[in-house]
C-alpha cells in the first residue's frame, strides 16, 4: 500500500516551478526555463500515472465498487463548526482519470513549446504560465470540495487570459483575452450564485457528502418552489452557467474561438484539451446532485449540448483559418460531452452516458491535443494559418501529415481508432434518450467527419504544385515526439475498459456494442470523409459551386450565425446606451457631485476666512487682548446679576 | 505698620502700567519696544503682588517670593527674547514687526 498523501505534490511542484521560472526565469538561458518547465511536469506525469495505478488497481476498489478517497485534507478556512473551507485532495475515478490527461497533454505541450516557441521574445514568461496553467488545472481536478474547485476554476481562467494575451503586443490577441476573460468571469458569477444556493440549502461544501446518493444533502431543496422549478433546480442550472461558460456552450462559446491568437501550443492545452472540458468535469463531479434533485437541468444541459454539437459543426464546415475550425470542432465535441451526461442515468449501465462523457473526454483531448499540435507544427512550416495558403504539404511534412491523418480518423469516429468507441458510446446513450437529440448527432457525427478531412485534404493535399516562399520543413524533433506519442494515445485509448474503471456509482458493467448504432455511424462517417476527398482532394470548383448553391447557409456559416453581431448589438446598443450610460452620469454627476461639492464647500470657506491668519503678530495680540477683556466684563456682568 | 499709603494706590499704578505695557505692546512696531512693554506688564503685576502682601497677610511672604521669580523669569525671558531680535535682524535686516509675516496661510 501506498501512502496517497503524495498527490499533493502534483499540483504543487507546477506552482513552485511556475515561481521559479516565473520569479528568476530571466536570468538563465531560455531553454534552461523550458527544460526545467518540461521536467517538473514529467515528475507530475510520472505522479499522476501512479497515483492513478494505485487508485484504480490497488486502493480504490471496495467491494467492487469505486470509492472517493480523500488523499489529503487541510482546513483552511473555519467558519463555524459545520462551515468551513477544505484545501485537500479527492480521488475518485474521475479525477484519477483527468489527473492522467491533464498531465499527459501538459507535459506533451510543454515538450512541444521547446521547439515551437524556440526564440520568441518571452519564452521563459510562456513556460511560467504554462506551469501556472498546470497547477491551476490540478488543483481543479484534485479539488475536494466545491469552494476549492471554484478557486482553482478562476486560477484557470486567469491563466487562460494570460495565455491567451501572451503577444501582448497584438490588438487582436489582447482584444481576445479580454473577451475570454469577461465572457467566462460573467459565467462564473452565475456559478458562484450556484454554490451559494447549493450550499445554502445543503449546508455544506464537501463534495463527498454533497454527492452521496444515500445522504441527506442532495434531497434537500428539491420541494422549495421557485419560478416554477425547484430551488435545486435552480443552483444546479447556475452552477452549470459557470460550465458553460469554461466550455464554451453556446451561447457563451464566443470567446473560444477568438482565444485561437494565444501560440497554438496554449490552444491545444488548455482550450482543446483540458480546461474547456472543465465544464463537462464540474458536471460529471456534481452528477449525482444533478441526477437526483435537478433532473430538469440535466434535460436542458442535454439539449444546450446536442444543439451546440450540431451548431458548431455546421460553422467549422466553412471556417478557413485552420485553428478556428479546430476550434469549433472543440465546441462541438464537448457538446457531445454534455449531451452524454446530460441524458444519463445513474448505476450500472443506465450510467452509460455518464460513462461516455468521460470516455469521449479522455480520448478528445489525445487527439485534439494532437490535432492542435499537428497544426502547431504545419502554422510553423508556413507561417500562416490560413488553409487557402497551404497544400501539398504531405511531401514537406510527413510526420506530422501520418500524425494529423490518425487524428482525423480518430475524430471521423473510423474504427478501430479510440474516437469511434467513445462516441459510440454517447450515440447508444443518446438513442436511450431522445430520437430527435440522437439523429442530431448522427448528422453531427458526419459533418465532423466532412470538415476534418476537408481541412486534412485541403493542407496536405489540394494544390499539390503550390509555391512557399520557402520550402517548408519537418519540425524538430522536440515537436514531433509530442505528435507521435499523442497519435499511439489516439490509436489504441478506445480500447481502456472505461465501463470497468469510470462509472457513474463507482461499479463496473459491461459494455455492448449495439451494431445497429455503430455501423451506420462509421458508414456516415466514411461518407463525410468520401465528400470531403471528392470535393478538396484535388483542386476544382466544386466547393465554390457548393457555396454558391447553399448562399444563405454559406453565408450564415461563414459569419458564424452572426452570434458576435448579436452580442456587439445586445451589449454596445441595449447595455451601453440603456444601462451603462445611465448608471455612469448617475455616477459622475451624483455620487461624484455629492462628494466634490463637499470639498468645493471647504476649499470656499477657507479661502473666505484664510484672512485671519495674517502673520501678524499684533493682531493676533489684539484679538487676544480684547477677547480676554470681553471675557472678564462678561464675568462680571454675570456675577454681579 | 502702615505708612499712610492706601492700597488703592499700588493698584492704581499697577493697572495704568499695565495697560500702559499692553498699549505698547499692540501700537510699537519696534521689537525691542514690544519686548520692553512686556516688560512693564510683567512689573506691572510684581506690584500687585507685594502691594497685596503686604497688606492683606504682612506676616507671610509667597507674594515677596512670587515677585522674585517673576523677576528671574522675566530676566531670562528678556535675554531669549534678544536673543531671537538677532536672529531676526540677521535674517530679514529689519526688526519692525510689521516686516515678519512669513508666517501665514
Amino acid at each position: 500500500m501506498m501512502d496517497l498523501s503524495i498527490s499533493i505534490w502534483i499540483p504543487l511542484i507546477p506552482l513552485f516551478m511556475f515561481l521559479l521560472i516565473g520569479l528568476f526565469g530571466h536570468r538563465f538561458k531560455p531553454l534552461v526555463s523550458g527544460v526545467m518547465g518540461t521536467i517538473g511536469l514529467g515528475v507530475v506525469a510520472i505522479l499522476s500515472y501512479t497515483i492513478a495505478y494505485q487508485y484504480f488497481f490497488v486502493q480504490g476498489k471496495v467491494d467492487g465498487v469505486y470509492h472517493k478517497i480523500i488523499a489529503f485534507n487541510t482546513v483552511w478556512l473555519n467558519l463555524t463548526d459545520k462551515l468551513h473551507i477544505d484545501l485537500g485532495v479527492l480521488l475518485d475515478p474521475i479525477a484519477a482519470m483527468m489527473l492522467v490527461v491533464v498531465s499527459t497533454v501538459s507535459f506533451m505541450v510543454h515538450l512541444y513549446s521547446i521547439g515551437y516557441m524556440h526564440g520568441e521574445k518571452g519564452f521563459h514568461r510562456f513556460f511560467a504560465f504554462l506551469s501556472l496553467f498546470s497547477f491551476s488545472m490540478l488543483g481543479l481536478v484534485l479539488a475536494t470540495n466545491i469552494f476549492q474547485m471554484y478557486i482553482f476554476w478562476e486560477l484557470v481562467g486567469v491563466s487562460s487570459f494570460l495565455l491567451i494575451g501572451f503577444y501582448y503586443t497584438k490588438p487582436s490577441a489582447v482584444a481576445a483575452s479580454k473577451k475570454a476573460f469577461i465572457v467566462t468571469r460573467f459565467a462564473d458569477l452565475g456559478f458562484l450564485i450556484g454554490i451559494l444556493i447549493l450550499s445554502f440549502i445543503t449546508g455544506t461544501f464537501d463534495f463527498i457528502t454533497l454527492t452521496d446518493t444515500s445522504g441527506e444533502a442532495i434531497r434537500q431543496g428539491a420541494t422549495i418552489g421557485f419560478l416554477g422549478m425547484s430551488v435545486m433546480t435552480w443552483a444546479m442550472l447556475l452552477i452549470f452557467m459557470g460550465g458553460a461558460g469554461k466550455s464554451a456552450m453556446f451561447p457563451l462559446h464566443i470567446w473560444l474561438p477568438d482565444a485561437m491568437e494565444g501560440p497554438t501550443p496554449v490552444s491545444a492545452l488548455i482550450h482543446a484539451a483540458t480546461m474547456v472540458v472543465a465544464g463537462v468535469y464540474l458536471v460529471a463531479r456534481m452528477f449525482p446532485v444533478f441526477h437526483t434533485s435537478a433532473p430538469h437541468a440535466l434535460e436542458i444541459i442535454a439539449w444546450i449540448g446536442g444543439f451546440t454539437s450540431l451548431f458548431a459543426a455546421v460553422i467549422a464546415c466553412t471556417q478557413l483559418d485552420i485553428k478556428r475550425v479546430l476550434a469549433f470542432s472543440t465546441l462541438s465535441q464537448i457538446g457531445y460531452m454534455m449531451l452524454a451526461l446530460g441524458v444519463s442515468g445513474y448505476g450500472g449501465e443506465e450510467g452509460l452516458g455518464f460513462m461516455a462523457s468521460n470516455f469521449h473526454l479522455f480520448t478528445h483531448a489525445m487527439f485534439k491535443a494532437l490535432l492542435f499540435l499537428g497544426a502547431g507544427a504545419v502554422i510553423h512550416a508556413v507561417h500562416s494559418n490560413v488553409m487557402n495558403e497551404m497544400g501539398g504539404l504531405r511531401k514537406y511534412l510527413p510526420i506530422t501529415h501520418i500524425t494529423f491523418l490518425i487524428a482525423c480518423l480518430t475524430i471521423a469516429g473510423v474504427p478501430p481508432f479510440s474516437g469511434f468507441w467513445s462516441k459510440d458510446e454517447i450515440l447508444v446513450a443518446a438513442f436511450h434518450f431522445n430520437k430527435i437529440l440522437f439523429a442530431v448527432e448522427y448528422a453531427v457525427a458526419g459533418l465532423t467527419a466532412f470538415y476534418m478531412f476537408r481541412l486534412y485534404f485541403t493542407v496536405f493535399w489540394g494544390k499539390d504544385d503550390r509555391h512557399y516562399h520557402h520550402t517548408p520543413h519537418e519540425s524538430p524533433l522536440t515537436m514531433t515526439i509530442p505528435l507521435m506519442l499523442l497519435a499511439v494515445a489516439s490509436i489504441f485509448a478506445g480500447f481502456i475498459p472505461f465501463t470497468e474503471l469510470v462509472t457513474s456509482d463507482g461499479a463496473a458493467f459491461e459494455p455492448h456494442i449495439d451494431y445497429m448504432i455503430a455501423v451506420p455511424s462509421v458508414l456516415i462517417g466514411i461518407v463525410g470523409i468520401i465528400v470531403a476527398m471528392v470535393m478538396y482532394r484535388k483542386e476544382n470548383g466544386m466547393p465554390e459551386k457548393m457555396a454558391n448553391n447553399l448562399k444563405y447557409l454559406y453565408k450564415w456559416s461563414f459569419n458564424k450565425f452572426y452570434i458576435d453581431e448579436v452580442y456587439m448589438f445586445i451589449t454596445k446598443k441595449i447595455i451601453f446606451n440603456y444601462i451603462s450610460r445611465p448608471v455612469a452620469w448617475f455616477d459622475r454627476h451624483i455620487i461624484d457631485g455629492t462628494m466634490n461639492g463637499i470639498a468645493g464647500v471647504t476649499n470656499l470657506v477657507s479661502f473666505e476666512i484664510r484672512g485671519f491668519q495674517s502673520g501678524q503678530l499684533q493682531k493676533y495680540a489684539f484679538v487676544f487682548v480684547t477677547s480676554a477683556l470681553a471675557l472678564v466684563l462678561a464675568f462680571i456682568y454675570l456675577w454681579t446679576n | 505698620m502702615n505708612t499712610g499709603i492706601p492700597l488703592e494706590y499700588f493698584l492704581i499704578l499697577a493697572s495704568v502700567m499695565f495697560f500702559v505695557g499692553i498699549y505698547g505692546f499692540l501700537t510699537r512696531r519696534n521689537l525691542i519696544t514690544i519686548l520692553m512693554s512686556v516688560e512693564l506688564v510683567l512689573n506691572s503685576v510684581n506690584i500687585n503682588f507685594l502691594a497685596f502682601n503686604k497688606y492683606l497677610f504682612p506676616d507671610q511672604f509667597q507674594g515677596q517670593f512670587f515677585g522674585l521669580i517673576i523677576i528671574a523669569v522675566a530676566a531670562a525671558e528678556a535675554a531669549v527674547a534678544i536673543a531671537i531680535i538677532i536672529n531676526i535682524y540677521r535674517h530679514f535686516t529689519t526688526i519692525n514687526v510689521e516686516d515678519v509675516d512669513q508666517m501665514k496661510f
